[in-house]
């Protein structure tokens, strides 16, 4: 008898268990709850096309050599300038006879190469401050908090700027311009998130084990700060995505021959009036990957923060 | 700094010595923020690869000019005196010399600020004047045609790298159909025909009473200010109407509602009325924003603001203008924040 | 609603208010309008100013004691400010005489206590330029003996040598040799700066135009001068706006908002040539673009080698190619213009002749070589023809592209195999190009002559340096060409420079403008006989 009582459970689909009211353990409630945010998700057709482009740009970016007809750098000067669709080169090719779509396949690991370093680094220095400044209160709050309000009250793109011109011009020394003017946003959310946690009841029990303040933060504070993160990042990386191409335009990012898109843009410039393919196809590019982007970060914002959710 | 109250239950509530004690708490961070950032400002100069002697005396200069005018900079001293140094100069308006331009940092951003100035302003007017009805829209109509539309509006205009749209614009309206002015303020003829008052070419030739510059001025600013609008129009449109939205959920809008009032009263009078003092905030931010942005709009237009300014100053190792500029664009940042802060201190209850 | 609608109404009116504006603006005329990069103007100070677009302002501002004519650039110096003189029996002494009856832009008459302070303070002042003053032995110390005031319109200079007088004339045609008005500049003297500080953002000159302002890194204005001594220009007002890129350059000219467009790139000059409101004016300019091969490396010492890659290269190819309209070959060091130049291009590409050659100096088998180039468009793609070219004959060429400044050092220092370089002459006197092509008397690396370009290739050459020094104080002016025919007919078969181009300025220009000389090789642009 009792083998019956439990055959129908084991019978649940993997849909039914993930959208069951009654969890049977804290795992199956997390990712019931996930589950139930890809469903919403899922649902939202603009949200999808973003992700959908995303997921596109990545497969391009792993398997760009199989991809890209030619190699972004191979020259030939006597097809210089080519129209898109002429002599083989779909989106046509550039003032030295290279091809524009295969610089533009490679010039996606630049990009995702500079928004996932950026989107790695920033929270996790946001992450460090805020949670420390939070948690640990007193002093040390107050110093960092004024930190980071003035490093949010400067001009992100000139500080940008300032910062590639001390350090060099170059694709490291351009993420971590971004890195230094992209933290103190986080910081000022890990800080929020720590507040609302530190005096939590589970905060004391773990306290008067003895657990120390770096276990507490390392431990318990920090993957309760992850999810508001991640969905900050993911709105974020458009903008990100868009600094790093100005750079890149000024001709303080990638530096040449490499097929950074906005380096593209800038070289392409030249030739606009009558060869207006070879800087407008990078154009094209960044625009539809920053679209994606704040498509799919307008979309998880709906799902996972209903609070400030547009529907 | 406080303008006259339009919410109805505004300031005057407030205690006096909440007040003062506000302001002097005010006035303390807007010092340490500013200190702050001539600090850091004052850091990147320091480790600036280029030897800012070198770049006063010249390569060929001997090792005694060479040590004259190392301790002249004082860069013998410790690097705390020198910050002291630094401080002072700014307090009396002196960056320096432009290696670019021969004369003093100060002179040179009073001659480019108006023009950025300009910019920035008529972007944040249209982008206030199309993006605020368009999210109390949004809001009202929520999930109608309209609020989509809104949405990917502003969602393409938070995407679009701006030096690309820009060129393309030019090439488009300036280039093939004409419609609009080229590169730079004015056509080139125009210039310094209009005696300099404020440095903003609408506002000078309007006192002139030169209608022709006028216009031509406006045709010359249409595109540049029109792609900055975009921008704050994305963002305000966005704001405008997630503040509305939040309003019309309100119970008193409901009791409006059923008193009988008009629903464009009901919505303009009562929820917008409590937009308003959050929305200013919002459209200092994005004032700031495109002073900001202005950096690679002027590149494209030629236009010889601030931004182009720290560009080519950036480019040539221009150090002293490059610290001047930042240095300004980073006050008058931290004083909008300020001012959006202060704001939203002294109407927000929540805040308060 | 209806608050939207009217705005809506509103901004749609403001937009239709403003494109009303004609579509085809054209520029007044009597006014000039130029788009040209000028942000390499950094003072206006004519002791200090040594850059293109400096030059170019300086030469319509400011007279010289001895000018170029556009109308014939070809003739050589001529009486300006200085209306005769006369060279004394040694050689040594020119003494002017001032033409009377030129006034300053302030008022004052032009004296000859003008010159003697303009060439006194250039040589005290001791910027950049001042070199072109003082290789005639011109010091702070003797200035005021050797720049001596004779009377109220005559005064002399006093070399330290015998120089030849058109050597001496051609460098006081240069920028550095204008003459300013003293009692303007005196009373602007602080610290005694020579009025230096003044003058970088002011001018003080009797030119055919009058400095209006300049604003660094977008304009500067000049008005006509009513009492130009040769007439006033036609052109009442000359605005030149900085404008960086060559496609906006374009659309301006296109659009009929400038009058010239004075830095248009190769494409851009082809998008013109079909638009009949437009033309292109070719100038010959005094850039010369070579390649040098180090002498120190063993393989490009011997004299076969080095003729032997002289003809690997594509000259015509690269003329006609991606050089089209913009160089124009040259094999000689002097630029074509210039006194003494020759007109021999004894070079072809000929890959058998140059194997023959290579097997001459026994490397039948080829060689590993290394191009070091800086990273500019046309350098880089004259460095990949010769790697196409030399490979045809065996050599195995690698290119290394640095910045201007790690290759200029690199060829500073000596370390370079094949150096891709370009030159442009300092001052308008054969002297310029002779004097670091052909002179290298010291080859030790103790001697630093780092600004000596044959020093830098480590080309030892006695003989040829004594050859470059005597054509330097040779008096008669026709000797004196036919001395530097000579050098550059021995340099053309020994040297290791391969010198291949000379460089063609392209302006686009309205078609209704008249008269535009941009200065040819050896001055820079008048806009005094422009009309329109």
């Amino acid at each position: 008898m009792s083998m019956d009582t439990e055959l129908p459970q084991k019978r649940l689909t993997l849909h039914e268990w993930l959208t069951t009211e009654t969890p049977a353990s804290r795992r199956q409630a997390r990712v019931s709850a996930w589950y139930r945010s890809w469903l919403a998700f899922r649902s939202n057709p603009m949200a999808m096309f973003g992700l959908g482009i995303l997921l596109a740009l990545i497969f391009i970016a792993l398997f760009a050599p199989l991809l890209a007809p030619q190699s972004p750098f191979t020259q030939d000067l006597g097809a210089r300038l080519s129209p898109p669709g002429k002599g083989g080169y779909i989106l046509g090719s550039d003032s030295l006879g290279r091809d524009i779509l295969s610089r533009l396949i490679y010039g996606s690991r630049i990009t995702l190469y500079i928004v996932s370093m950026v989107a790695l680094m920033a929270p996790i220095v946001g992450l460090f401050v805020g949670t420390a400044a939070g948690y640990l209160g007193g002093w040390l709050d107050i110093t960092l908090m004024r930190i980071t309000d003035i490093f949010l009250a400067f001009p992100k793109l000139i500080l940008a700027l300032a910062f590639v011109s001390a350090l060099g011009a170059g694709i490291e020394n351009a993420v971590l311009a971004i890195v230094l003017t992209s933290w103190p946003p986080y910081a000022r959310i890990a800080r929020a998130e720590t507040l609302t946690i530190r005096n939590a009841d589970f905060i004391h029990a773990i306290k008067l084990q003895g657990a120390g303040a770096l276990r507490i933060i390392t431990r318990h504070i920090w993957p309760l700060c992850i999810s508001s993160l991640v969905i900050r990042v993911t709105l974020d990386m458009a903008g990100i995505i868009l600094t790093a191409a100005g750079l890149g335009f000024l001709g303080l990012g990638a530096q040449p021959p490499s097929p950074e898109w906005g380096a593209m843009i800038s070289a392409g410039r030249k030739f606009i009036l009558d060869h207006w393919w070879v800087a407008t196809m990078p154009g094209l590019a960044i625009f539809i990957v920053s679209l994606a982007f704040n498509l799919l970060g307008d979309g998880l914002r709906d799902v996972l923060d209903p609070k400030k959710s547009s529907k | 700094m406080v303008t006259q109250n339009t919410t109805g239950k505004g300031w005057l509530k407030l205690s006096i010595p909440s007040w003062i004690s506000g302001c002097g708490s005010v006035i303390f961070t807007v010092l340490i923020t500013m200190v702050g950032l001539l600090f850091v400002t004052f850091i990147i100069g320091r480790v600036m690869p280029i030897d800012p002697v070198l770049s006063i005396v010249g390569e060929s200069a001997s090792r005694a000019t060479y040590e004259a005018a190392y301790q002249e900079l004082g860069l013998d001293k410790p690097l705390l005196v020198q910050f002291f140094i630094f401080l002072r100069d700014i307090a009396q308006g002196n960056f320096g010399e432009s290696l670019l331009t021969a004369r003093p940092v100060s002179q040179d951003l009073l001659r480019v600020f108006p023009a950025t100035m300009e910019l920035a302003t008529m972007g944040t007017i249209v982008g206030v004047l199309l993006g605020v009805p368009l999210g109390v829209i949004a809001a009202v109509k929520r999930g109608s045609w309209i609020d989509h539309i809104a949405r990917v509006v502003a969602l393409v205009g938070y995407s679009m790298p701006v030096f690309w749209i820009g060129l393309i614009g030019l090439l488009i309206l300036y280039g093939k159909l004409g419609w609009v002015g080229g590169p730079g303020r004015l056509d080139i003829f125009y210039v310094d025909i209009i005696p300099r008052v404020t440095g903003m070419i609408l506002v000078d030739s309007l006192l002139a009473g030169d209608m022709v510059v006028f216009r031509n001025a406006i045709s010359h600013i249409v595109l540049p200010a029109g792609l900055l609008a975009y921008y704050s129009l994305a963002y305000i449109s966005r704001m405008t109407r997630s503040f509305m939205l939040e309003q019309l959920d309100q119970e008193y809008i409901i009791t409006a509602r059923v008193k009988g009032l008009s629903e464009s009263a009901v919505i303009w009078r009562h929820a917008f009325g409590n937009v308003k003092v959050p929305l200013v905030t919002v459209i200092a931010l994005s004032y700031a924003a495109l002073l900001e942005g202005s950096v690679l709009t002027e590149t494209i237009f030629s236009w010889p603001g601030i931004g182009s300014y720290i560009t080519t100053a950036l480019l040539s190792a221009d150090m002293n203008a490059v610290l001047g500029g930042t240095v300004v664009v980073g006050l008058v940042f931290v004083c909008l924040n300020i001012f959006s802060d202060l704001l939203y201190k002294f109407f927000d209850p929540r805040a308060r | 609603m209806n608050i939207l609608r009217k705005l809506l109404f509103s901004m749609a009116a403001v937009a239709l208010f403003a494109t009303a504006h004609s579509v085809c603006a054209k520029t007044p005329d009597n006014m000039l309008v130029i788009a040209n990069r000028i942000d390499d103007i950094n003072t206006l100070d004519p002791a200090q100013s040594f850059e293109f677009a400096g030059s170019d302002l300086i030469r319509n501002v400011y007279g010289k004691l001895v000018n170029f004519d556009p109308a014939d650039l070809s003739k050589g110096y001529q009486p300006d400010l200085a209306e005769s003189w006369t060279v004394s029996e040694d050689g040594k002494t020119i003494t002017f005489k001032m033409r009377p009856g030129i006034k300053f832009h302030s008022g004052n008459p032009v004296m000859a206590k003008d010159a003697v302070f303009s060439l006194q303070r250039a040589v005290k002042l001791n910027k950049t330029p001042a070199f072109i003053l003082t290789q005639f032995g011109f010091t702070a110390d003797n200035a005021d003996k050797a720049i001596k005031l004779i009377d109220d319109m005559t005064f002399s200079i006093t070399t330290d040598k015998k120089y030849a007088t058109s050597f001496v004339l051609n460098c006081l045609t240069s920028t550095i040799g204008a003459i300013i008005d003293s009692e303007t500049v005196l009373a602007h003297v602080k610290d005694g700066d020579f009025g230096n500080d003044w003058l970088k953002t002011h001018s003080a000159g009797s030119g055919a135009y009058i400095l209006v302002n300049w604003k660094p890194n977008e304009s500067y204005t000049l008005k006509s001068n009513p009492d130009f001594y040769l007439g006033a220009p036609k052109m009442t007002k000359v605005i030149v706006r900085h404008i960086a890129e060559s496609a906006t350059q374009r659309l301006l000219l296109e659009k009929g908002d400038i009058d010239l467009a004075r830095n248009l790139n190769p494409q851009d000059i082809t998008g013109i040539k079909g638009n009949s409101d437009l033309s292109v004016y070719n100038d010959l300019r005094g850039r010369i673009m070579y390649i040098s091969m180090n002498q120190k490396d063993p393989n490009l010492a011997k004299p076969k080698v080095v003729e032997a890659l002289k003809y690997l290269i594509d000259y015509k190819g690269m003329q006609d190619s991606f050089l089209k309209g913009q160089y124009t070959i040259h094999q000689s060091f002097l630029p074509k213009t210039y006194l003494g130049e020759i007109d021999d291009t004894p070079y072809k590409f000929d890959v058998a002749k140059g194997k023959a050659l290579l097997k001459e100096a026994g490397l039948a088998d080829g060689f590993e070589l290394k191009i070091i180039v800086r990273e500019a468009q046309e350098r880089i793609e004259i460095a990949q023809s010769v790697q196409n070219t030399f490979s045809q004959a065996g050599i195995n060429v690698s290119i290394e592209v640095g910045t201007g400044k790690q290759t200029l050092a690199k060829y500073r220092a000596r370390e370079h195999q094949i150096y891709v370089g370009a030159w442009g002459p300092d001052y308008p006197d054969p002297n310029t190009n002779a004097g670091t092509f052909a002179y290298n008397p010291d080859n030790s690396d103790e001697a630093k002559a780092t600004g000596i370009l044959a020093w830098r290739n480590s080309w030892f050459i006695p003989e040829m340096s004594k050859a470059t020094l005597a054509a330097v104080q040779e008096g008669d002016r026709a000797k004196r060409a036919a001395m530097y025919q000579a050098i550059q007919r021995d340099h053309q078969q020994r040297a290791p420079f391969a010198i291949m181009f000379q460089k063609i300025e392209q302006t686009g220009q309205r078609s209704n403008v008249k008269g535009l000389n941009t200065g040819g090789a050896i001055t820079a642009v008048s806009y005094w006989p422009i009309t329109k």
